[in-house]
């Protein structure tokens, strides 16, 4: 499975209030929270995001709160990746159990500019950044991960081993 | 190679003798909690994944807290959603109006978590049930649809960082202040992915509730989980609030730890967190001249009995300063009626504060309290972020009860120290 899109880049420590404001947790329609989706840190983001796009960020990306908010406004509003150096693990969970994939990699953090066109390889872990013509090697998955996220999330991992027994 | 506290609950619950950093373990649930933000979405995850029953009808607890009473017509719904699942489930633990209080106040008030027990909650402090000596950590929406619909969850277990407390803290310097100085330390990520364990003979001289806004904020360093051993303390207050059956787990002597930091509590000054992250603290002495427009003490950080008579103490028979706002909100039924019996509530009233009852709302900047542009407030609780208490150009401090309640009566920062 490969995703490829144009780079949002950000810091250290983008927090979950920023990228879904609790103003907003009223809600829990992804295309609601989609259009604020990290309405705090960078207001354009919402106009701007295409379908496929990729966000970058370096370490503790979605520190914070565990609202599920988080990575369902992200996914929704058509992110097709995230790439950090490291993920507030809350987030993390999140990510996998709702299905937007997730990847830490220093390399890739610290090389790609917003802009870059990068395409992103989940099988074998590798970011491939077209604009600047470098790949960068992120840890492949845990098998347990994969697992959930080949079933397409925890909910449907679930029923699948319900089928099972 | 021996085991932390965090690794030996886990290992017990998943049915190992062992287990090591790294693993993943799929370990029984003693509790799964959620609440009004967070339970809607997993009530929808746990439709689709085509359950009828909850695993375990004692062992699900939803408390409507965040945007109750209600502050809007949305709000009111997500509420309506969470009530009827909980009355259709039969979930015993569901707490209405009247009868709640902030979620992590409430639990172990109740007596629904104790010792040795392993808790998962839709809401990232849950970790504050560590101060029992439990394994507890927040997760999202999802895994609380999961464990209603199994009574498992999935970890990878965790390496720990060990604090050796040791000496006795100063008079007024609390939990938060302990708390705060220690993610200044080691940065909002210090701790991520792993357990925080806290030992030592400086235990002792923390109260239970100093024990609890100190696990509360292991998120905050980014923590998996805050851990305290169990000791007489601990098993007075479990005694006192429960009947369930608890269980201690000690660290093995040749527990392995990333790091081990020794802290002496006597030497710990009160510490104040600045915007717009909870690792930007300075001591007391360093805060310099910082004017402030609201106060706001309360939330499951610093929204307990002990907290409020911290308060009461400095604004006994004094008025808050002109023109500042001070909001108190106890974090339960039970503390606000307390805190009424002793004459509490009528010194903040006296003082000049509004007294609410018990929500998470002007935390999150839910409701009540929301800041305006530029305005700065002082809070006991547990984040700073931008835009956390409103406005994304308004600023939040960090504090403990004491510093706020001083800060409230002059207007700007202040040591409760100056007050006396
Ligand atoms: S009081 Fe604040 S931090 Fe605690 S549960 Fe409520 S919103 Fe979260």
């Amino acid at each position: 499975m490969k995703k490829r899109g144009r780079v949002f880049k950000y810091g250290d420590n983008v927090d979950t209030d920023v990228i879904i404001p609790a103003r907003y947790l009223n809600s829990s329609d992804p295309k609601e929270l989609a259009k604020h989706c990290m309405e705090d840190i960078d207001d354009s983001f919402a106009k701007k995001v295409r379908y496929g796009d990729i966000i970058v960020a370096h370490k503790n990306f979605g520190c914070g709160s565990s609202r599920e908010h988080a990575p369902i406004a992200i996914k929704a509003s058509g992110i097709s990746c995230v790439i950090a150096k490291t993920f507030a693990r809350i987030f993390y969970r999140n990510s996998f159990n709702i299905g937007l994939p997730i990847l830490e990699c220093d390399e890739a953090a610290d090389n790609i500019d917003a802009g870059d066109e990068v395409e992103v390889d989940f099988t074998k872990g590798t970011i491939k950044n077209l604009t600047k013509n470098q790949t960068y090697q992120a840890e492949p998955l845990p098998e347990f991960m994969q697992k959930i996220i080949s079933s397409g999330g925890l909910v449907n991992y679930i029923k699948h081993i319900d089928n099972k027994v | 190679m021996g085991m932390t506290m965090t690794q030996k609950i886990l290992a017990a619950h998943a049915g190992l003798n062992k287990v090591r950093a790294g693993q993943f373990v799929e370990v029984n649930l003693d509790m799964v909690l959620g609440n009004d933000v967070t339970t809607p979405v997993a009530i929808t995850e746990f439709k689709k994944m085509g359950k009828k029953e909850v695993f375990d009808k004692q062992k699900v607890a939803i408390v409507p807290d965040h945007f109750t009473p209600n502050k809007d017509i949305k709000s009111a719904e997500h509420c309506k959603i969470v009530r009827e699942f909980a009355h259709e489930k039969e979930i015993e633990n569901y707490f209405e109006i009247g009868e709640m209080g902030i979620e992590h106040a409430l639990l172990p008030e109740k007596g629904l978590v104790v010792a040795g027990d392993v808790v998962i909650g839709a809401d990232s402090h849950t970790c504050t049930y560590g101060a029992l000596g439990a394994f507890s950590t927040g997760v999202g929406s999802t895994d609380m649809a999961a464990g209603m619909a199994t009574g498992k969850c999935w970890f990878k277990v965790p390496s720990a960082i060990k604090f050796e407390l040791k000496g006795k803290p100063q008079k007024w310097v609390s939990g938060k202040d302990i708390i705060l100085h220690i993610i200044g330390m080691i940065g909002v990520d210090g701790a991520l992915y792993k357990s925080m364990e806290f030992v030592g003979e400086g235990v002792k001289n923390l109260s239970m509730d100093d024990r609890f806004s100190m696990a509360n904020m292991a998120i905050e360093a980014g923590g998996k989980n805050g851990i305290f051993i169990v000791d007489e303390t601990t098993i007075e207050y479990i005694k006192e609030h429960s009947t369930k059956e608890y269980a201690v787990y000690k660290p093995d002597e040749d527990a392995e730890y990333d790091k081990i930091y020794e802290i002496d509590l006597g030497t710990i000054r009160p510490t104040v967190a600045f915007p717009h992250l909870p690792d930007n603290t300075r001591t007391i002495d360093e805060v310099g001249d910082i004017k402030i427009d609201q106060v706001v003490i309360g939330s499951c950080t610093n929204g307990r009995i002990e907290d409020l008579r911290a308060v009461a103490k400095i604004l006994k028979n004094r008025k808050v300063a002109k023109g500042i706002r001070v909001i108190i909100f106890p974090a339960t039924q039970k503390i606000y009626l307390q805190a009424l019996e002793e004459g509490l509530i009528e010194t903040f009233i006296k003082a000049g504060a509004v007294v609410s009852t018990p929500t998470c709302g002007p935390c999150l900047g839910g409701h009540m309290g929301i800041l305006a542009k530029g305005e700065r407030a002082v809070a006991t609780t547990n984040r700073n972020f931008v835009g956390r208490m409103g406005h994304p150009e308004s600023e939040v401090y960090l504090s403990s009860p004491a510093v706020a309640a001083a800060s409230a009566l002059t207007g700007k920062i202040t040591n409760p120290e100056d007050i006396e």
